[in-house]
This record gives structure tokens, C-alpha cells and sequence, in this order.
């Protein structure tokens, strides 16, 4: 009852908000009301209209145009996700476990870190070129992070008292590593991966807006070029449709690889 | 040289216990304490180290059931760690069954205070575990974890998590989990402390009845003393820390098969506890003085 309820209030939202903006871009204000001439509130040529979009949106899946595109998009995002998160696992686990590599390292990750990812973009199309791969090296710059510093986390935040408890029932390095170690670091990674993937795709998207020739960045680069806000606002719409159905996929599998969670089985859902 | 000397130390120490009557036929000393001392760095004291424990001697013969009390802060556990092989002593000996030990007790199974159960793994898992990482195939080792949890009464629970497991039966869980690797030595570190009064009641009846199927040594660390009482063969008490030492011991005569709730109306029991409060009383109130002195 209450989840009907809440998914009316949410879909009242973008009700109210698509209402008024069609609203504002369909119809003027009669000269004489607020102005000497009649206007719209919401301008066309700025805003572009909600029926525009959608149509245009439904356009270009119907035609086809848009799945290479989304495609492109996507192929960059899960590899830019992969290589960073496996990437971030093994030296999250490498420097939880040697101490003085983390000591060594510490003010470098610092600094890597703290660096604005857009200003690596050109240096990334200068190395490896236009394609896809230097889409890849902007997500897996923002991915790496993120996985790496949870995992790190993990790692040195297992309970002291199931850590002696795994020792004392027998357990060899490995079998540490195997029984206790990664399935802690495994629920800090998943706590994070819902930002890792956004990231993953932000990563893709930019590198694409900052020079490509395909992709949904390219697609919005594009329409801003020549002042097509449908074009840009409807290459947003596809964006965020399929940020949400990659997010729905994600917390599907989160759901199920950390059923032992307390969150996970009595949480919100 | 030492490992010679030692062994004889502990011949002779085992000649003691037998000589001492010690419970049902003694095959020598389970655990040996001899001159324990475990010291902590601790950067805000003026000698920069904190000492727990020092000169504590403590023998437990095999198939003996030693509870440990005192004062809260008095360093129990950390002569049960020092057991365990968790704890390296700074001064002093410690012998498993006349070895001196390195590293990890092998021969022990301990039962943590706090939360210790993997809580990525299902209770059936986590009992399985010890037999698994031992090189049991996982069939054999997961028919065993289930006979186990029907032991102590968690039959219907083996796919549960542990969070959705009551205090006490992650507690019965956490007994299956170290008795599955029948260890001959069984360290609990206050092991029914955060639960209720009934809880503790029906956990307590639970341990003897499985402790008295095989009898392994135990060393059973409260600050309850009516409950060491009640379990234990043998009661030591310790005085308040830091530098706390054992500052006494009292035989418990009282028959078995006990059963934890008849046996605090015994008269022998309250002569008996009257007898060690006494000595308890003065630590309890020092131990408490330091504590919120320091806070």
C-alpha cells in the first residue's frame, strides 16, 4: 500500500515538472499581460518542448540511429568499470596487506586523486587516440579510486575479534584471504558501486563530449553545435534512462551477492 | 637445553597436578602458566608500557574446568590470549600438554567475547568452516556442522545469518563452531556476557552438558562469580590491574551433573561464595575505584 502510494507521489513529480515545462514552451503570454509583446515563458528555441523530445527521442530508437551510440557507450563504460575495479581490488588488497607500500605510496594516491579527471582527457585522446580506449582511461581514472580506497577500507577494517576467531579455527594466510578478507572487502566495494558505475559513465560520456566520433557524449556534442536543444535534451533523456537501468542492475546483483547483509534483507526496497 | 628443561618443568608440574587429585584421571597438564607476564606499549604512561598480567602461575590438568574471575579490567582475557598463543608473553612460560608453545594453540578452540561469527556465512557455514579449512571434504564437513547445530538445539537454523540470529544463538552457534574441531583445550572469554540472565542460565546447562561428553580443559574467564562457581571445578581469582596477579584459588566440590540454576541453592555453594567474595570484594572496589578514576 505504502509502495503504491510512493511510487504515485514520484511519478506525480515528473508529472508536475513535464506539465509546467510544456505549459511555459507551448503557450504565449498575450501582449499587454506582463509585456508590450506576447511571449512564452519557457522559450522553444531554449527549451525546446517536452513532445519534441520525447519525439525525437522515440525517433531515434525507432529508426535506429541511437543503439550504435548507445552501444559505444555502454562497450566504454563496462570496460572502463572492469579494468578500474579490478584494477582498485588488487592494489586495494596489496596495500591493506603490506603496510610500507601504503606508507610509500600514501601522498601519490593523494594526489592522483585529488586531480580534476577532465584535464587528463586530451592527454588521454593524444595517447590513444580518438577511439574508444581513451574514453576507457578517463572511467577507469574515476572507477580505480573509488574501488581502490573501499577495498583498502575493507581490508583493514575486518572485526580484530573474527579475524583471531578464523585464525584460531585454523586458517592459513590464504584461506584468510579467501574466508575473511574478501568477503569484507566485497561489501565495501558494493557499497560503492553505484557511484563506481555512475562514474564508469561519466567517464565515458565526457572523454565522448571532449572528441569522438560516436557515443551519447558525441551525440549531445553535437546537437549543441548547432543549437539543437532537442537534440541535447533528448540525448539527456536517453542518458538517464539508461543510468537508471544500469543502477536497477546493479542493486539487483548487490541484493543478491550480500543476502548475509542486515540492509540487504530488511532494508528499504 | 630450554626445551629439555621445560619439559621436565613440566613433568614434574604434572607429577603435582596427579599428587593434587585433580578431576578424573589426569593424563598431565593441559595448560601451564608459569611466571606469565604481558606487557602493551603505552605511550601515556611514564615507563611507556602498560603491564596486565605479571607473575601469574596458573596449571590446568587436562579434562579441568578452571574459571577465572575478577574485577572487570584485570587483564583475565588477556591471560587467556596469552594461552591461545594470540598474545606473546614478555616474561614467562607458557606449555600446551608440556611443549612450550609458538605460535597458535593448536590444541585449543576459543570462544570470543564479542561477536566472532563470520557473518558472511550462513550458521551451517559457519560451523563447517573450521572442518573445511582442515581439508574435510565440504560434504562430509557440512554433514558434521549440521549434527552439531542439532546438538545445540539450531537445527531449523542452518541457513539462517547470523544477524538474523537471536544473542544466544549466535552464542550456541559460536560453541558448535570451536567444538566441531574437537579441541582438547576450550579457551571462553566471558563467552555469555552480553546475554540475559535466563540466557545465561540455559547457555551454561548447555556447555556442561557437552563439556561433560568429553571432558576438554577449559579455561572459562567471567567476572560472575556465581557462575564460575556453578561451572567450574576450580575457581581463581585475580586481583584488580594493571599488573593484576592471581591471588587465589578454591577447589569446587560440589557433585556433577550440576545443573547451573539448582545448584546456587545448595548450602555448600553459598559457603563457597561467601568464602571467595570475601577475598573478591577488596579487588572488585579497587578495580572499580581505578577505572573511574581514570575516567
Amino acid at each position: 500500500m505504502r509502495r503504491v502510494k510512493l511510487l504515485f507521489l514520484q511519478v506525480l513529480v515528473a508529472v508536475a515538472i513535464i506539465a509546467i515545462w510544456h505549459v511555459g514552451s507551448t503557450y504565449r503570454i498575450p501582449a499587454g499581460v506582463l509585456g508590450a509583446k506576447a511571449f512564452y515563458p519557457l522559450d522553444p528555441f531554449f527549451f525546446s518542448t517536452p513532445v519534441d523530445v520525447f519525439q525525437r527521442t522515440w525517433r531515434d530508437f525507432y529508426t535506429g540511429v541511437i543503439w550504435y551510440h548507445l552501444g559505444i557507450t555502454l562497450l566504454e563504460t563496462m570496460l572502463a568499470f572492469a579494468i578500474g575495479a579490478i584494477g582498485g581490488v588488487l592494489v586495494g588488497f596489496w596495500f591493506a596487506r603490506k603496510q610500507l607500500v601504503a606508507a610509500v605510496f600514501d601522498p601519490y594516491v593523494k594526489m592522483a586523486n585529488a586531480l580534476p579527471r577532465v584535464v587528463l582527457a586530451p592527454i588521454f585522446a593524444l595517447w590513444l587516440g580518438l577511439g574508444i580506449w581513451s574514453k576507457v582511461a578517463l572511467g577507469v581514472t574515476l572507477v580505480f579510486f573509488i574501488v581502490f580506497f573501499n577495498v583498502y577500507q575493507g581490508v583493514r577494517e575486518v572485526s580484530p575479534t573474527v579475524l583471531a576467531n578464523a585464525r584460531m579455527l585454523g586458517m592459513n594466510e590464504r584461506q584468510l584471504m579467501r574466508h575473511v578478507y574478501w568477503p569484507s572487502a566485497l561489501t565495501w566495494m558494493f557499497s560503492s558501486l553505484h557511484t563506481a558505475v555512475g562514474f564508469a559513465l561519466v567517464g565515458a560520456v565526457v572523454g565522448e563530449y571532449l572528441g569522438s566520433a560516436a557515443g551519447l557524449g558525441y551525440r549531445i556534442h553535437q546537437a549543441e553545435g548547432v543549437f539543437d536543444v532537442t537534440g541535447v535534451f533528448s540525448g539527456m533523456l536517453v542518458l538517464a534512462i539508461f543510468v537508471i537501468i544500469i543502477d536497477t542492475i546493479v542493486s539487483a546483483i548487490e541484493n543478491r551477492l550480500l543476502v548475509w547483509r542486515p540492509t540487504a534483507a530488511t532494508g528499504l526496497k | 637445553m630450554d626445551v629439555v628443561e621445560a619439559r621436565a618443568a613440566a613433568r614434574g608440574a604434572l607429577h603435582d597436578a596427579s599428587q593434587d587429585g585433580a578431576q578424573n584421571g589426569t593424563h598431565g597438564l593441559a595448560v601451564e602458566l608459569a611466571g606469565v607476564r604481558v606487557a602493551f606499549p603505552a605511550p601515556d604512561r611514564r615507563d611507556g608500557t602498560f603491564v596486565a598480567v605479571d607473575k601469574a602461575d596458573l596449571a590446568v590438568a587436562d579434562g579441568e574446568f578452571v574459571a577465572i574471575v575478577g574485577p572487570t579490567g584485570c587483564g583475565k582475557s588477556t591471560l587467556l590470549n596469552a594461552a591461545a598463543g594470540l598474545l606473546v608473553p614478555a616474561a614467562g612460560r607458557v606449555s600446551i600438554y608440556g611443549e612450550p608453545l609458538a605460535g597458535l594453540n593448536r590444541k585449543a578452540g576459543y570462544l570470543f567475547q564479542a561477536e566472532a561469527l563470520f557473518p558472511w556465512k550462513t550458521a551451517l557455514e559457519n560451523v563447517a568452516i573450521g572442518l573445511e579449512v582442515a581439508g574435510t571434504p565440504a560434504a562430509e564437513a557440512q554433514e558434521k556442522a549440521q549434527r552439531w547445530l542439532s546438538r545445540v538445539g539450531l537445527s531449523a537454523f542452518a541457513g539462517r545469518y547470523p544477524h538474523m540470529l537471536s544473542g544466544g544463538q549466535r552464542k550456541r552457534v559460536g560453541l558448535a563452531q570451536v567444538l566441531i574441531r574437537d579441541p582438547r583445550i576450550l579457551l571462553m572469554d566471558e563467552p555469555f556476557g552480553p546475554l540475559d540472565a535466563q540466557t545465561r542460565q540455559i547457555m551454561g546447562n548447555l556447555l556442561l552438558e557437552l563439556w561433560s561428553a568429553d571432558r576438554k580443559a577449559v579455561m572459562f574467564v567471567t567476572h560472575d562469580l556465581e557462575e564460575a562457581i556453578a561451572l567450574a571445578d576450580r575457581v581463581v581469582i585475580m586481583s584488580a590491574g594493571p599488573t593484576s596477579r592471581i591471588i587465589g584459588e578454591w577447589k569446587v566440590a560440589l557433585p556433577r551433573p550440576r545443573d547451573i540454576a539448582e545448584i546456587r541453592l545448595d548450602p555448600a555453594f553459598h559457603a563457597l561464595h561467601r568464602e571467595i567474595w570475601s577475598k573478591l570484594r577488596d579487588e572488585v572496589a579497587k578495580g572499580y575505584a581505578q577505572t573511574e578514576g581514570a575516567a
